[in-house]
């Protein structure tokens, strides 16, 4: 099996599971107060990761590329509450601009 | 579950179209087309897709690239005991119900069971559906990398990320995990800066 069908079955199937953790084995009863908490600060910690990942790094490089644009125009539409769609085609076409510039 | 499917009327074409980048962004990481669809319909969760197929195609891995996305997904732990007691009936019928449950049913269903229902069902076609929608472009594309969609990845996430700020420690723990990360890069195989940054959460819950 290749790695992205591996991914696809391990991540499907694990997250299946998560989310019948509650409708199908805790009903009526709440995760203790602190869990709750470092739960809820899993996603921003990742998000602002991926971030980082997805702008700077080039294998084990940190670099400043045209991606940077693109994040740069991500933002500004995220700032002026676009939707996700718009942002993504900002993004898109302000990394290929710079891209082509250069 | 009509009022549901109602309140998802206007997430539709949103879910439809963030839907179709993921097909085009996995196209990018060596998806095709029934990897992407399979993976929508059966994860059905947008970012922790996002991320798999981001940590994919920077070469960190299929493992570094599950874990990231369950890391990601273990949030629907907790949110799922919050509507726990809205869902009745045998086990089967709960575990294919909670399916549904998505950041977007769940904030809309505030308890209510039809109205989760509704709305999770709607939203699973628009993804799904965008997904196959995306894969296909995707493909008939080719060479997507010339479209600058690298650059793409980043703004999605940030925009992902600024859904999640609404407090100090959440604020803290993604500038924390956002350091971690950056202070990594240029040492651990790709894949683990986005693992690691995971201990963000520990200085998130240092600052409340």
């Amino acid at each position: 099996m290749n790695a992205v069908w591996a991914t696809v079955l391990a991540v499907g199937v694990g997250t299946v599971l998560l989310k019948a953790v509650g409708p199908v084995g805790v009903a009526g009863r709440r995760l203790p107060g602190a869990a709750d908490r470092l739960l809820e600060l899993v996603a921003p910690a990742i998000l602002a990761a991926l971030v980082v990942v997805e702008t700077f790094a080039s294998g084990r490089h940190l670099v400043a590329d045209a991606r940077l644009a693109g994040v740069g125009a991500g933002i500004v539409c995220v700032l002026a509450r676009a939707p996700f769609w718009l942002v993504v085609l900002c993004g898109a076409l302000a990394t290929a601009a710079v891209r082509t510039l250069h | 579950m009509r009022k549901g499917a109602r309140l998802a009327v206007p997430l539709f074409p949103a879910v439809a179209a963030l839907g179709a980048s993921f097909g085009v962004l996995a196209h990018t990481a060596h998806f095709d087309a029934l990897a992407a669809v399979v993976m929508s319909a059966t994860t059905f969760a947008g970012s922790s897709q996002v991320a798999a197929v981001s940590v994919l195609g920077a070469g960190g891995g299929a493992l570094a690239a599950i874990v990231a996305a369950l890391l990601l997904n273990a949030r629907y732990a907790p949110i799922g005991i919050s509507v726990a007691q809205a869902f009745r009936g045998s086990v089967a019928k709960r575990f294919a119900q909670a399916q549904l449950v998505v950041d977007e049913s769940w904030a809309l269903s505030r308890g209510d069971r039809g109205v989760l229902l509704g709305v999770g069902t709607m939203l699973w076609f628009a993804w799904v559906g965008g997904t196959a929608a995306g894969a296909v472009a995707g493909q008939a594309i080719g060479d997507t990398s010339k479209f600058g969609l690298d650059g793409a990845f980043a703004a999605l996430f940030a925009a992902l990320l600024a859904t999640q700020l609404q407090s100090r420690p959440r604020i803290a723990a993604a500038i924390a995990g956002a350091v971690i990360a950056a202070a990594l890069i240029p040492f651990t195989a790709p894949g683990i800066p986005i693992i690691a940054a995971t201990a963000g959460v520990l200085v998130g819950v240092r600052s409340r």
